[in-house]
């Protein structure tokens, strides 16, 4: 009985890691900065599709696209931002769901123009493929990779905001901008840069979830309800926040799909709903 | 003076249109309305059955017994069966076609049957597979297969092979439903048993708590539906990843579980996968050597797949029946002479039942095998003459 149990659980987190790296630059990017942006799968996409560009027609090893991955999706998200979305920071978030919501589909007719409906192939290294036998537990490889991965970059994250002049920067440009701005900090600059780290993180994590789900132009729709929930359940701007309840809904998809399959895949929505009655402002909301 | 010169260009505009519109339903023109989603998140689908469409056009020509074929073609963009009536009704009304035909979705077909069933205008269904489409309206036909069609004579098979049970797994949806129920019937009537099934939602994304059931439900098979798209390559590496490769367990499915694109994303762990289909790019026949060739040649070197040949044979049942009943077209006509007609495809020998309109046709069973290093659907056993095990149970 134990066996299921830890098998599932490590399924869960496996999985709670992907949806994590996915989300955790939308709630940066919402929560910092207060931009609803929907498109933020599209960005996920891209990543996506660039390592199975370098993978397919350039013969590059499957990690040594992340990178790419991540500076591709951050160098167009500058754009982006720089033209579109700077003009509705201060609009309401109904300006700012329509312009995003119809960038992300613009992004499934663009994806579908250049690289066809088609499941895009991807061929990981064989040392990512199979499992591994650990106390009795037959653990994916792949799996183990993500949760190893995700772990990396939350501590990179965290540092990165809480201990460095750019993370105090963003932290006082969001905190009162007014002030920031008195104090020579250009937060213009540091909102573009702080989006492009988002951008780039969904870029990775595009990247990253197409040996678990498959990549193709729907792709900007398919996770973006996880991710709206795991910002929402987290807590908007939190990473810890977010890690928490990545692992969470991670988990508990998998268990209720595992243990009830009949109501499996509504399970998430029940936690979020008793998540927020509980904390409306998120498990690590600051409000 | 000005007001009454372009009253003029009008009315001859006008009168140019109608002589033109004239023309183009004169008696030697046949129009045919195509309506798939040519656009959209499925519009490959639609690539490969408009292929098949313009190969048939292309080897054979586009007069048939003295009258020009026209073609229109209209998208629904995907799942949208309101479009998939409207456009019906323009290319009726508006358009004057002769024939509607296409159709890769169910939804879509069984709004457009409406339209044929009331219009009286012939309806032919190159792909959409759920056994009821064809009794939404008498002037339907189809030539590609249903579910049911394809899963029997695989759940006979697993029984006769000494598989003694087995664990479905199915997309939680119409089609899903159907494969389950159908594959289950006759397995279990052929003696089989099973230990469990799971329907899994449409657009799930990561299916390990699902493989892990099956994996721990023991089966010494498991039966796999999903429709095609990125799902059946996500669903064989979980499996592959849990260990449940070929050599341990039986695993059974229908055709789209290693179409061409699932396939380019697996290696040979996945050889020995067992599906049944009625048709595979690899089928060895003179017809079908040369069908793959032209359409390769036509399309940079992809293969066709069911979806091809639905549209080729598609257009070449409209062919026989001008032929037959020399132009006529008019609903009872065409499906008068559409009934009991046989021919062969690239697939093999397939007919219309004359009860039912529907196709009756070979289903193989195929092992997945590398052949010089690349992953094909080799096929070792058949069913013969295979009706929809749906409509002959309705009937008693």
């Amino acid at each position: 009985m134990l066996a299921p149990i830890a098998g599932v659980l490590f399924d869960g987190i496996a999985y709670g890691m992907l949806l994590f790296v996915l989300s955790v630059g939308l709630s940066v990017t919402l929560g910092l900065m207060n931009f609803v942006n929907l498109a933020h799968c599209a960005f996920a996409m891209l990543g996506g599709y660039v390592t199975v560009t370098l993978v397919n027609d350039f013969h590059w090893p499957f990690l040594a696209t992340l990178p790419v991955a991540f500076f591709a999706a951050a160098a167009v998200s500058v754009v982006f931002e720089q033209l579109l979305y700077r003009r509705l920071y201060g609009a309401s978030d109904l300006d700012q769901v329509l312009l995003t919501i119809g960038i992300a589909f613009v992004s499934v007719a663009v994806a579908a123009y250049i690289f066809g409906t088609l499941q895009q192939p991807i061929q990981t290294p064989a040392f990512l493929r199979g499992s591994t036998q650990v106390a009795g537990l037959s653990l994916g490889n792949y799996r183990l990779f993500l949760i190893g991965f995700a772990l990396v970059v939350t501590v990179l994250l965290v540092v990165g905001l809480e201990y460095t002049r750019f993370g105090a920067q963003i932290r006082a440009a969001v905190d009162n901008q007014r002030m920031a701005r008195g104090l020579g900090i250009d937060v213009n600059r540091t909102f573009a840069a702080t989006f492009a780290l988002g951008s780039g993180l969904a870029g990775l994590g595009g990247a990253l979830a197409i040996e678990i789900v498959g990549l193709d132009p729907s792709f900007s729709f398919t996770y973006l309800v996880y991710v709206l929930i795991i910002v929402s359940v987290g807590g908007l701007g939190s990473i810890t926040g977010s890690f928490a309840a990545a692992i969470l809904i991670g988990v508990s998809d998998i268990a209720g799909k595992y243990y009830v399959p009949e109501i499996g895949a509504f399970l998430i929505y029940l936690v979020m709903v008793i998540v927020l009655m509980w904390r409306p402002a998120g498990l690590f909301g600051r409000r | 003076m000005r007001g009454s010169d372009i009253l003029y260009a009008g009315a001859a505009l006008l009168l140019s249109m109608a002589t033109a519109m004239a023309t183009a339903h004169a008696e030697g023109t046949i129009k045919i309305g195509l309506i798939m989603p040519y656009s959209g998140v499925v519009a490959d689908t639609s690539t490969q059955m408009d292929g098949g469409v313009k190969l048939y056009l292309q080897q054979h020509g586009d007069t048939v017994a003295g009258k020009k074929i026209e073609i229109i073609r209209r998208d629904t963009g995907g799942v949208a069966p309101d479009v998939a009536k409207r456009l019906a009704q323009e290319l009726v009304v508006r358009d004057k076609v002769d024939i509607l035909a296409g159709f890769v979705l169910t939804p879509n077909a069984m709004a457009a049957s409406d339209v044929s069933a009331q219009a009286g205008k012939p309806l032919v269904i190159m792909n959409a597979a759920t056994s009821i489409i064809t009794t939404k309206s008498p002037y339907s036909v189809r030539v590609s297969m249903t579910l049911p069609q394809v899963v029997t004579p695989l759940g006979e098979w697993a029984a006769k092979q000494g598989i003694k049970n087995t664990y479905t797994m199915v997309a939680d949806y119409g089609p899903g439903i159907d494969a389950e129920q159908a594959f289950l019937k006759a397995f279990t009537a052929a003696g089989g048993e099973t230990l469990g099934s799971v329907r899994m939602p449409v657009n799930n994304t990561d299916f390990s708590p699902y493989v892990q059931k099956a994996k721990d439900s023991n089966a010494q098979s498991v039966f796999v539906f999903i429709p095609a798209g990125p799902q059946p390559a996500a669903i064989m590496k979980t499996l592959v990843e849990r260990g449940m490769t070929p050599d341990k367990v039986k695993i059974l499915a229908s055709g789209e579980l290693t179409d061409d694109s699932a396939l380019k994303n697996l290696d040979k762990s996945a050889v020995g996968v067992i599906t049944a289909y009625h048709y595979d790019h690899s089928h060895k026949s003179k017809l079908n050597e040369t069908f793959v060739k032209d359409y390769r040649a036509a399309n940079k070197g992809e293969n066709p797949n069911l979806l091809a040949v639905g549209g080729y044979d598609g257009m070449h049942l409209i062919y026989e029946v001008i032929k037959k009943t020399g132009g006529k077209v008019d609903g009872e006509s065409f499906i008068a002479a559409a009934k009991g007609m046989s021919w062969e495809s690239p697939r093999g020998t397939i007919e219309i039942d004359p009860e039912t309109r529907d196709i009756v046709q070979t289903m193989y069973i195929r092992r997945l095998e590398s052949v010089d290093g690349k992953l094909q659907n080799v096929e070792f056993d058949k069913a013969e003459r295979v009706k929809d095990p749906v409509k002959a149970a309705m009937k008693k």
